[in-house]
């Protein structure tokens, strides 16, 4: 019973295990959620569910599995979409005039077939089981103005379902933790690099020191004290800005902020796509307020942790070659700046926010992160939270 | 009897089947979600809704996991050896219950609340595996095991500071309350303040959405806050016109300090107000 839905939450990578299967089926056996498809949903999400960022895939598998969509498959997707559902669709979208207009460019079977073409994208995308089109600007289903909400491909064939169901709101899609870096995810990604010391004045009762202490004094109360313990990570954050880091402001930004309220010994510098002789504090002077590289190098002690975040795309001679800058006129190049701030900070990582699939178009990249011993962690959840597993050991 | 939510708590329907979940197979509940969202009322109306006693252990960074079973005060004994008090034979004189002792010992099944277990050490959690899966303890002093006569209703909560343990999450079952959509917005607000104007709610739910959707807020003003901002609205019986007004001068909600919290959301707030009045003025 319900062993593909079980199977299929394992392939997406949801831990669930025999004993939460075993739950499901307990709870069904002890008559909960029997009669009602909504309430099975909300039952089956608390006992196999234990993590908010699982719940949307989750909610995936489940909207798969329960519209009796067999044939889904994430790894190749054959999807067949029968034609009568297509031409369904245009014909409800589409007015006599724009038919026209289809006839032009290409006919009505160019046109299905660019409309299936759609959808077997769309489903690959969101893997598999959705059964709705999204916003497609470009598209010309699109551009004749049909709104794509509220339609579903097959909807007789579902008839039981009414038009959107919670599954298929997907509202915790913000949540998972491949997608979205919100300033509170960040900020428990970060909590892996804290690092308790005890710091301070004395105020706390050392009781193992102060019974030997006072066995050592014959029974004459010897009182011990220590600090209190306190969060005693440094970090070191060097912000790549401008040019092609734009677009990342706003990640970077959020992550600025969950690092800052996160550690106390937090220190920050920004650098244009290549780290050479100054970094500087202040964007709007960064002319004329730099700090040498070097003067980091001595003023930061190595205990500290060093994050880089940029994007890494850049020429390769601005890494490269003595010079290469696109700003000024380096001396050294920037390879030899970046094997310095590795050397001096045997805990770094580089924080890039493009996906990983896109670094192997930059050759600069790669270069980079040869030179951080292949210490470059996308800017996601799992990417922070590789890189502050990294850090820590 | 199933737990629908009470006259002063709306539950959606998945929290509702969440809770009943639990309640039936006996297991804990855990409960996450953004704060002020209602996490550890839910323990108090729960046990309101079903008439049993609601038994609350807060934890701290500092508490452990026996900390809830049982102490053995041994300062206590000591000094009662010392006065050559009797009492002092007999060790479980000296052994003070804990929450979950207190809960296990009750005649009639309670609600426990362990709120914010994520404040612990890493460890707690672990520490009380078999405790919540049994119900039951042994105290090593006494060489006694404590079982619980009705098997309690357990729910924790969590702000997500830490992961919780996986052996842990296992036997729990999970919630994540969402922020509610404006419908359960005004029913929240409906039960909490019955007699508040209809216009004054429409205008206030509104400039409240409008605050949560301002990028860049540190923390977003959540159910508690709203509540507290009405409350507010309420007494100093501001009108709804007030808050519906476009007159750029006053951009800033009145009473705004009930809904931000932090001093650079206010000043964000200004900021963009004042942009706002400066664009209007270029039209």
């Amino acid at each position: 019973m319900f062993f593909k839905f079980f199977s299929d939450l394992r392939r997406l990578d949801v831990p669930v295990s025999l004993r939460e299967y075993l739950d499901l089926l307990g709870a069904l056996d002890k008559g909960l959620g029997h009669y009602q498809v909504e309430e099975f949903y909300y039952l089956a999400r608390t006992i196999l569910i234990k993590n908010e960022s699982h719940i949307d895939r989750f909610d995936q598998v489940f909207a798969s599995i329960f519209r009796g969509l067999e044939a889904v498959d994430f790894e190749e997707e054959i999807v067949e979409i029968p034609e009568e559902w297509l031409r369904k669709m245009g014909e409800l979208l589409l007015t006599e005039e724009e038919k026209e207009n289809i006839e032009s460019l290409g006919g009505w079977e160019k046109l299905m077939e660019t409309l299936r073409q759609r959808l077997e994208e769309q489903k690959e995308r969101h893997q598999g089981g959705n059964k709705w089109i999204g916003t497609q600007g470009k598209s010309p289903f699109g551009a004749q103005g049909y709104n794509p909400e509220g339609i579903r491909i097959g909807q007789e064939e579902n008839r039981n379902y009414s038009a959107v169901k919670v599954w298929d709101k997907r509202i915790f899609r913000d949540l998972d933790s491949d997608i979205e870096l919100g300033t509170r995810n960040i900020k428990v990604a970060l909590r892996r690099l804290r690092k308790f010391a005890r710091e301070g004045s004395a105020d706390e009762l050392d009781l193992d020191d102060t019974v030997s202490s006072t066995a050592r004094n014959g029974g004459w109360l010897d009182i011990k004290m220590v600090p209190e313990r306190h969060n005693a990570v440094k970090v070191l954050l060097l912000f790549d800005v401008g040019g092609s880091m734009d677009s990342h402001v706003r990640t970077c930004e959020e992550l600025f902020s969950a690092a800052r309220t996160e550690f106390k010994h937090l220190e920050y510098y920004y650098f244009h796509n290549c780290i050479y002789e100054s970094v500087w504090k202040e964007n709007r002077r960064r002319q004329s307020r730099r700090l040498a590289t070097w003067d980091l190098l001595h003023t930061y002690s190595s205990d500290y942790k060093l994050i880089i975040v940029g994007d890494a795309a850049m020429s390769p001679y601005e890494i490269a070659h003595p010079g290469g800058s696109v700003e000024h006129w380096n001396e050294e190049s920037g390879d030899i700046w970046l094997r310095r701030l590795v050397k001096t900070y045997p805990n770094v990582s580089w924080l890039n926010p493009l996906p990983k699939d896109r670094w192997r178009y930059f050759q600069s990249a790669g270069m980079v992160s040869e030179l951080l011993e292949g210490r470059m962690f996308p800017l996601t959840l799992d990417g922070l939270e590789s890189a502050m597993r990294s850090m820590n050991n | 009897m199933p737990f629908e939510g009470t006259d002063t708590y709306i539950a959606t329907d998945d929290l509702k089947v969440s809770v009943n979940a639990a309640i039936t197979l006996q297991r804990p509940l855990l409960i996450k979600g953004e704060p002020g969202t209602g996490k550890t009322v839910l323990a108090n109306e729960i046990a309101r809704s079903l008439g049993a006693p609601l038994i609350e252990w807060h934890i701290k960074s500092t508490t452990k996991a026996q900390h809830g079973l049982y102490d053995y005060d041994a300062v206590a004994r000591l000094r009662d050896g010392q006065l050559g008090d009797v009492r002092v034979q007999d060790i479980s004189n000296y052994i003070v219950r804990g929450k979950l002792w207190e809960a296990f010992d009750s005649d009639v099944r309670p609600v426990v609340l362990i709120d914010e277990i994520d404040k612990a050490d890493i460890e707690f959690p672990n520490d009380l595996l078999l405790e919540l899966d049994r119900m039951e303890f042994h105290i090593y002093e006494t060489k006694t095991t404590v079982i619980s006569k009705n098997r309690p209703i357990v729910l924790i909560t969590s702000n997500n500071e830490k992961e919780l343990p996986d052996a842990f999450l296992r036997r729990c079952f999970f919630h994540y309350i969402t922020f509610p959509n404006e419908e359960t917005m005004q029913q929240i607000v409906d039960v909490h303040f019955p007699d508040i104007k209809k216009k004054l709610l429409r205008e206030a739910l509104q400039v409240f959405y409008d605050l949560r959707d301002i990028p860049g807020l540190k923390k977003k003003p959540s159910t508690s806050e709203l509540l507290d901002w009405l409350k507010l609205l309420l007494a100093e019986e501001i009108d709804a016109d007030i808050l519906r007004t476009n007159d750029p001068a006053k951009l800033i909600p009145p009473l705004y300090g009930a809904l931000l919290k932090s001093e650079q959301d206010v000043h964000l707030l200004e900021r963009l107000a004042f942009l706002n009045r400066r664009e209007r003025a270029n039209d």
